[in-house]
């Protein structure tokens, strides 16, 4: 699904990425782990054309990079910016824009039908019409997430999407991301913890001074082999998971 | 009074005046709501600068080709000028090394200096000049009023025809590049297209006073709106309104067309912030509750009773003292 080989990126004078090497095949849920600084933004934003590769190369889903990818398969969820644009603009909008991509500049027929699915995905079907600075940080993230969905991707690649959320958007979160990738959604996904995505987790990638220093089991069951943060993070990363791990009722977003 | 405006309404260079004024009065606000959302909201500003040294550049090319009159080439010139003035203000604005404030400094600054230098060269006087600086709706030709129609249509098919794409590039570009979307070439669109605009509406309000229409109708309509596709047509609703009745104004008294459009829009403006929160007020379905919705986080130990189960109970039925 993405096939990252010896990637290099360079912002300004500095080396931020040098030689990553990262490969997700279809159906794992990847986390991306680091410290702050360690290049896991910059890895994901170069991985979907955001940046510009100073060297190595990067195919999603077969093709390399470019026109050429089939870009309806994959849902893209950047780190959120709290700055607002400048017009207001509803969730039901923001979401529509994600039916968009390299083959359709237009919006296509029952649009408004796919857009409000992918809000009751997210819990937020009833906040269609309300503009985006209405609703709390939380839920500006899931409508950024349903603005990934909607256009029903194979891959799905999120930065931080629970970084700065409240509870029970991140419970609904993890609640979308479990049915999901029950139905066989690949996922790479930017964590500072594990958090509650913890059970849904298949492989781990630690990034650390923009190289990959750990890509195998999650921290929790592999204590002690990786940075120093996020091996501090680990004890807390197991109790959440543990303690978190069978919930059984469905938790009831918004 | 009937009589007035039937005979405001026969008058042929009226006519032409009032086409033009709706013309403009639509697609301004249309293009200023793009230019609103990805906070460019001086790049008409810095447009009509830099169409100013096209007039002028326009006018010399005529006088040195010895066409009469000197200015027919005039509004060429600032066509060409406009469309290569912000398509390099887009370029320096994507490539990241110039902050987008920056460039347009540089644009309003060389495009004022290269205008009045120019027209000097060109044997004009500065006075030649204060027609495109300030609009001469009244001295709208036949030909001149083609030329308009056909660039408002070119406006009006990109800025409608591919609304969903342009919103979604001016809303997030990094999602619309990760989209695989044309981010370069619809950023460029929106460019051009402010740039026609410019020139479209030089001849009615003036370079000076052209961003005015884009950005004022634009902030009128996100007083009241709570939706991009509602603020762009409220936005050409009031700068239809407020063009066609500022120049109706006109015909009756002398005023300066482009002033008194630019005075009533800005009035529009104060009466709606003064009037739009106590009717956003009264028609709020919902309670009012001033803060976002955020769900407390803070989980308030329950007092005796602690029991597991405690803080989700009471962060369910408890956020809201007042709706309770």
């Amino acid at each position: 699904m993405i096939s990252a080989r010896g990637v290099c990126v360079r912002l300004g004078a500095s080396d931020i990425l040098h030689g990553v090497d990262l490969t997700v095949t279809d159906g794992e849920v990847v986390a991306l782990l680091g410290a702050n600084g360690s290049g896991k933004s910059t890895l994901v934003r170069s991985l979907v054309g955001v940046l510009p590769l100073a060297a190595g190369s990067v195919e999603l889903l077969g093709s390399p990079l470019g026109p050429s990818v089939d870009w309806e398969r994959v849902g893209y969820v950047p780190q959120r910016v709290s700055a607002q644009s400048g017009v207001p603009s509803t969730a039901r909008e923001v979401v529509s824009s994600g039916l968009l991509h390299g083959r359709r500049l237009r919006l296509p027929r029952g649009w408004r039908t796919r857009t409000d699915e992918a809000l009751e995905l997210v819990g937020l079907r009833d906040r269609a019409q309300d503009s985006t600075s209405e609703l709390s940080g939380g839920q500006q993230q899931r409508v950024l997430i349903a603005r990934a969905l909607v256009r029903r991707p194979d891959v799905m690649i999120l930065d931080e999407p629970v970084a700065g959320v409240d509870q029970p958007s991140q419970e609904a979160f993890a609640a979308t991301m479990r049915r999901l990738v029950s139905q066989g959604l690949t996922v790479l996904v930017v964590l500072h913890e594990l958090g509650e995505l913890a059970p849904l987790v298949t492989r781990a990638v630690v990034l650390r001074h923009g190289q990959v220093v750990h890509d195998g089991a999650p921290p929790a069951a592999s204590p002690g082999t990786t940075t120093r943060r996020t091996s501090t993070s680990t004890p807390t990363t197991t109790t959440r998971a543990t303690t978190r791990a069978p919930p059984s009722t469905s938790p009831t977003p918004g | 009074m009937i009589d007035e405006l039937v005979y405001m309404l026969t008058d042929p260079l009226m006519q032409r005046a009032l086409i033009a004024a709706l013309l403009v009065g639509l697609t301004a606000p249309i293009v200023g709501t793009y230019l609103v959302q990805r906070r460019l909201s001086l790049l008409g500003d810095g447009i009509g600068h830099v169409a100013l040294t096209g007039v002028a550049l326009g006018w010399l090319v005529g006088a040195a080709m010895g066409l009469v009159p000197q200015d027919v080439l005039a509004i060429p010139g600032a066509v060409i000028a406009a469309v290569v003035g912000s398509v390099a203000i887009e370029i320096v604005r994507s490539r990241g090394r110039t902050s987008g404030d920056v460039a347009l400094a540089l644009l309003f600054y060389g495009g004022i200096a290269g205008g009045v230098l120019l027209i000097g060269i060109a044997g004009g006087t500065q006075s030649n000049l204060m027609a495109y600086l300030f609009g001469s709706i009244s001295t709208v030709t036949g030909a001149d009023l083609v030329l308009t129609v056909i660039l408002g249509v070119v406006i009006l098919a990109v800025g409608l025809g591919l609304r969903a794409a342009l919103f979604t590039v001016s809303q997030d570009e990094e999602f619309a590049i990760a989209s695989g979307l044309p981010v370069r070439f619809l950023n460029i669109a929106v460019a051009v297209v402010a740039a026609l605009t410019v020139t479209v509406a030089m001849r009615v309000v003036g370079l000076l006073l052209v961003s005015a229409l884009m950005i004022v109708p634009v902030a009128v309509a996100q007083l009241v709106t709570r939706s991009f596709s509602r603020t762009m047509l409220l936005a050409a609703i009031v700068g239809v309104t407020v063009c066609v009745t500022g120049l109706s104004i006109t015909y009756w008294h002398n005023w300066s067309p482009g002033a008194t459009i630019v005075v009533l829009a800005i009035v529009v403006y104060a009466v709606v912030a003064t009037v739009a929160p106590a009717i956003a007020r009264g028609r709020r379905r919902h309670h009012h509750d001033p803060h976002p919705d955020i769900p407390d986080d803070v989980r308030v130990r329950p007092e005796s009773t602690s029991v597991q189960g405690a803080p989700a109970a009471e962060r369910k039925g408890g956020d809201d003292p007042c709706s309770a």
